[in-house]
């Protein structure tokens, strides 16, 4: 994901920034010195923030900024513990889990906010003194899922978010230059709420700055990156196997060059292919997620194997990952709404836009003789549904075709709301095609109930409250409509006061929703962080 | 690698025979520049590394004298074949075949344009294209051409070519010639696209991007020649046939032998099954209003580029040499005097006029709307207007050259006044002779 490149302590980012400051590339021996150093301050950390766990639990009363004077008399007890704790903090921390609801009623915002200043001070102390105490920071972090995540963490902002800092652009334009990979320009006027995006225009592809027989970047990366920006593939799953399809050409097609390790190279030959599909289309977290993965798979390939073996390995762990995580998780899902009656006989559904699942759970209900019909609901500029129509028609399901506007007065009919999802966030929020949450808020305020249908590789952990920080702004210029020949809009970017704004996709609060069926089974919303910690403790 | 380059440069310039009996048509100067140097810039333009030519010893042996052509910094495979002209541009890849390791760029020696390549190289990557072509809107000459008596228009043979509402998608494709009774439309093609837009004005570039599929397909089919004239309307054709787009291909026994000749072809054209699922769960179709899948299942697609502006120019008749010969210059930020060029100074020299290297331009001369070869001499009270003089020719003194077009090697006699004539290759005009619309090409 965009977040994975989180600092973990003051004393690292110290380091990166005096390398960085001498000028040169870090440099075998300093990548190895910092990867200790990094350790160790690690290890430091999960010292002090178990020791703030153990006390939570021991006192289960309200933490506030107050209380650290009380608790540093305490820590000499706790301090004999240390080399236990690393063994009882996953132990210890479904029990802090289970605190943390107990906890939240008696906190209120003021007090999380003191919290949060209070950690902030420590770290700058800390940072000044360089000393281990850690009486401030014990008291004010909350106890939360692994160890690691105690840290107060001070997180980097993703640059796709940070479009109107000169710097940021500055930055990348930097890294592109690196990659040898051309910069895409931004297009027409932004609406000013959502000038930190991007903004790209389809007629100028980025292909124009490319040579034509691609050489940088691979051929398949390269239709891929066109297919994305024409909109030829769309839709999150379309997107992750189309993705992993060219990263299987990429990998066939590779040679391990002299003196490097498969392992690392493969895995920076990756990197500017990541960055030219990130231009193209800014990254789905399906995609975010598959490419994790890879990644992980292939810096775990051993030294010693050769590359044949090593090559056929990962081709076939790309396979058997689209197989588990979408066309099988696809099936389960759709086995789970039927058998448990999620589409009953005699069921008005609803269901918004294009979703590759939605549709495929409908089919098979269908199949399996459930008497039901559908409510297709759409939206310009993209209108999907039509294309759901078109599937669902075909297959013989009596459909009703509306657009959003009249979602209010349809709704009385329905008996249940099927959304896809994008991706599913930290918080419970869903993050789906722009229109999806207020077709949430109409069916809650009609009592109709709504599901959504999400694999789990689509869970990511980002937070996310609103739409505006983190969307995608696609092409002003779909808006423009011909109405019999005239074009109404067609001078737009001449009218100084007149902006056009396409978004992308929307956020779902989890009080809108009602279930989330997944392969694991039907989830509330809020459960999605347990999910997240599960997979991550497997992996 | 992603695409190979491949020159068509064996062309024989049937329709100019006045300009090429001496000179190959690859090496005619436009511009000064000889006529396969605009492609081949083309190319190295948008980071072409390497490029192979297919052409004869003739103009293999010219290409490695020309100065301008050794300033190409591309790597030139060349490739020569016989010059007896029975070969088609189809017989020639499949002359190449082995050299053939991805999918092609096939270019001809005639093409001059400032196309952005990628328009067309884009079609043919995002849709997975069989062929990608380029076309461009026809303009009329208006200059009048040497040689040739009263506005005689040759019945040029029009192309029907028809494109879908997003005029990307080629749908047919049919020369006037090939038709006889009318233009015929297959009804499966309109029931899939209701609106096709029919254009005859279009010329087209001759620049094809191919599957390496295709290549293949052409070593087993012998008998398609030509790429333009068989292979382009066959793939056109193939696209709505019902051996490509019907799923049991082997349980009908009559097709069989349509099979095996289209075999490559379509074993192309089956994706691999993990793009087959990308496109399924993918929600976008290229068209909408009827129950079929993105492009109707079909899996081969032919698709044009239809350039509405810029420069894009065939060089294959005499009026087209001498329109791009007005034209090309233009594309390209260079001194019009070439600084070798010994000019005196009371001449009197357009701005549009080009004056190539080692010349000797004498007083009292006028230059306008010219383009002077390399090595050329005028001498003194010379009026030259509208002309094209190659290289290596002397005009002597007096002379009054309008609208004409010069070759090399030729010598004009003093006095001389030609107004819309052709000479040919080391003719020698006589002096005080008079010349209207005549063309002087034999020896």
């Amino acid at each position: 994901m965009a977040d994975s490149g989180v600092i973990d302590g003051p004393g690292r980012k110290d380091e990166i920034e005096r390398a960085k400051s001498e000028g040169k590339d870090l440099t075998k021996e300093e990548k190895q010195r910092l990867r200790k150093e990094k350790k160790q301050q690690k290890k430091i950390k999960e010292k002090k923030d178990d020791k703030a766990s153990q006390e939570n639990e021991k006192e289960k009363k309200p933490v506030t900024s107050a209380a650290p004077a009380s608790q540093p008399p305490t820590q000499p007890t706790v301090q004999k513990a240390p080399s236990a704790v690393p063994a009882t903090a996953p132990v210890s921390v479904p029990a802090s889990e289970a605190s943390v609801p107990a906890d939240k009623p008696t906190k209120t915002k003021a007090e999380l906010k003191a919290e949060r200043r209070a950690r902030q001070e420590a770290e700058r102390a800390s940072k000044q003194t360089k000393k281990g105490e850690t009486g401030q920071q014990a008291a004010t972090s909350k106890p939360k899922a692994p160890p690691s995540d105690l840290q107060p963490v001070v997180k980097r902002l993703p640059e796709h978010i940070q479009v109107d800092n000169p710097d940021v652009l500055k930055k990348l334009a930097k890294k592109l230059e690196r990659q040898q990979i051309p910069l895409r320009s931004d297009y027409g006027y932004k609406v000013s709420l959502f000038s930190h995006l991007h903004q790209y225009s389809r007629k100028a592809p980025l292909t124009q700055q490319l040579s034509i027989p691609s050489t940088v970047i691979h051929p398949a990366i390269v239709r891929l990156g066109l297919q994305y920006s024409h909109g030829i593939v769309a839709g999150s799953n379309a997107r992750s196997v189309a993705l992993l399809h060219a990263f299987k050409q990429v990998i066939r097609d590779y040679t391990t060059p002299q003196n490097e390790e498969l392992s690392r190279d493969l895995v920076n030959k990756l990197k500017p292919y990541i960055s030219f599909l990130n231009q193209c289309r800014p990254l789905s977290a399906s995609m975010g997620n598959a490419i994790k993965y890879i990644k992980k798979e292939i810096s775990n390939i051993p030294s010693n194997c050769k590359e044949d073996e090593a090559k056929n390995k990962l081709l076939n762990c790309i396979e058997s990952y689209i197989n588990e995580k979408i066309i099988l998780a696809g099936v389960a899902i759709a086995k789970c709404a039927i058998e448990k009656q999620k589409i009953s006989d005699g069921d008005v559904i609803l269901v918004y836009g294009c979703s590759s699942l939605v549709n495929h759970i409908l089919c098979k209900a269908f199949e399996k003789n459930r008497k039901f019909r559908v409510i297709v609901v759409d939206s310009r500029p993209r209108l999907e549904g039509k294309e759901a129509l078109r599937r669902l028609v075909q297959k013989g399901i009596s459909c009703t075709y509306v657009l959003i506007s009249a979602v209010s007065y349809i709704l009385p009919e329905v008996s249940k709301v099927f959304l896809g999802a994008h991706a599913l966030l930290a918080n419970g929020y869903v993050m789906s095609r722009v229109g999806t949450s207020q077709i949430a808020l109409v069916a809650k305020a009609f009592n109709v109930p709504v599901l959504v249908c999400c694999e789990t590789y689509k869970f990511c952990d980002r937070v996310q409250t609103d739409s505006f920080v983190s969307n995608e702004l696609d092409d002003p210029d779909d808006l423009i409509v011909t109405r019999k020949g005239t074009t109404p809009l067609e001078g737009w970017e001449n009218e100084s006061s007149l902006g056009l704004l396409n978004l992308v996709y929307d956020v779902t609060p989890p009080d809108f929703v009602d279930l989330v069926i997944t392969e694991l089974g039907m989830i509330p919303c809020t459960s999605v962080p347990v999910v997240l910690r599960v997979k991550n403790v497997d992996q | 690698m992603e695409l190979q380059a491949v020159l068509m440069a064996a062309g024989g310039g049937s329709r100019m025979t006045d300009l090429t009996y001496n000179t190959p048509k690859a090496m005619l100067p436009v511009g000064n520049k000889p006529l396969m140097w605009y492609p081949l810039n083309l190319l190295e333009k948008v980071g072409f590394e390497e490029v192979i030519v297919i052409t004869t010893k003739e103009v293999q042996k010219a290409m490695s004298t020309d100065l301008k052509i050794k300033d190409v910094k591309m790597k030139l495979d060349v490739v020569s074949i016989q010059e007896d002209g029975d070969m088609g541009t189809a017989d020639a890849l499949r002359h190449i075949q082995p050299k053939i390791k991805t999918d092609i760029l096939v270019l001809s020696c005639d093409l001059i344009t400032d196309v952005a390549l990628h328009e067309v190289v884009d079609l043919f990557r995002a849709h997975n294209a069989t062929m990608a072509m380029l076309m461009s809107k026809a303009h009329e000459f208006t200059e009048t051409v040497p040689g040739q008596k009263g506005k005689k228009k040759t019945a040029e043979q029009r192309d029907f070519v028809g494109v879908d509402k997003s005029g990307k998608r080629l749908l047919f494709m049919a020369n006037e010639a090939d038709l006889e009774d009318g233009l015929s439309i297959r009804k499966s093609i309109m029931r899939k696209h209701p609106r096709m837009l029919i254009k005859t004005g279009l010329v087209d570039a001759h620049l094809y991007c191919l599957k390496k599929a295709v290549v293949d397909f052409l070593t087993e089919n012998k008998s398609i020649s030509s790429i333009r004239g068989e292979l382009v309307p066959y793939l056109v054709r193939k696209q709505f046939s019902k051996t490509v787009n019907s799923q049991k291909l082997k349980d009908d026994t009559d097709d069989q032998t349509q099979e095996k000749n289209d075999g490559p072809l379509l074993i192309s054209s089956r994706d691999e099954p993990l793009l087959q699922l990308a496109q399924e769960r993918s929600c976008w179709n290229d068209h909408r209003g009827d129950m079929s899948e993105a492009y109707h299942g079909g899996k081969l697609r032919c698709y044009v580029h239809i350039m509405d502006q810029g420069l894009c120019c065939r060089v294959n008749t005499l009026a087209a040499y001498i329109e791009v010969n007005r034209l090309a210059p233009k594309l390209f930020e260079e001194p019009s005097v070439h600084p070798s060029a010994d000019i005196s100074e009371r001449c009197q020299m357009g701005s549009d006029s080009i004056i190539g290297a080692v010349c000797h331009i004498a007083d009292k001369t006028s230059i306008k709307r010219s383009t002077i070869g390399n090595f050329t001499t005028v001498k003194e009270k010379v009026k030259v207007t509208n002309s094209i003089i190659m290289h290596g020719v002397t005009i002597e003194e007096g002379c009054n050259i309008q609208g004409s077009v010069i070759c090399s090697n030729a010598v004009i006699g003093r006095g001389a006044d030609l107004k819309y004539c052709l000479v040919g290759n080391g003719q020698h005009i006589e002096p005080e002779g008079k010349s209207t619309k005549n063309s002087s090409d034999r020896l």
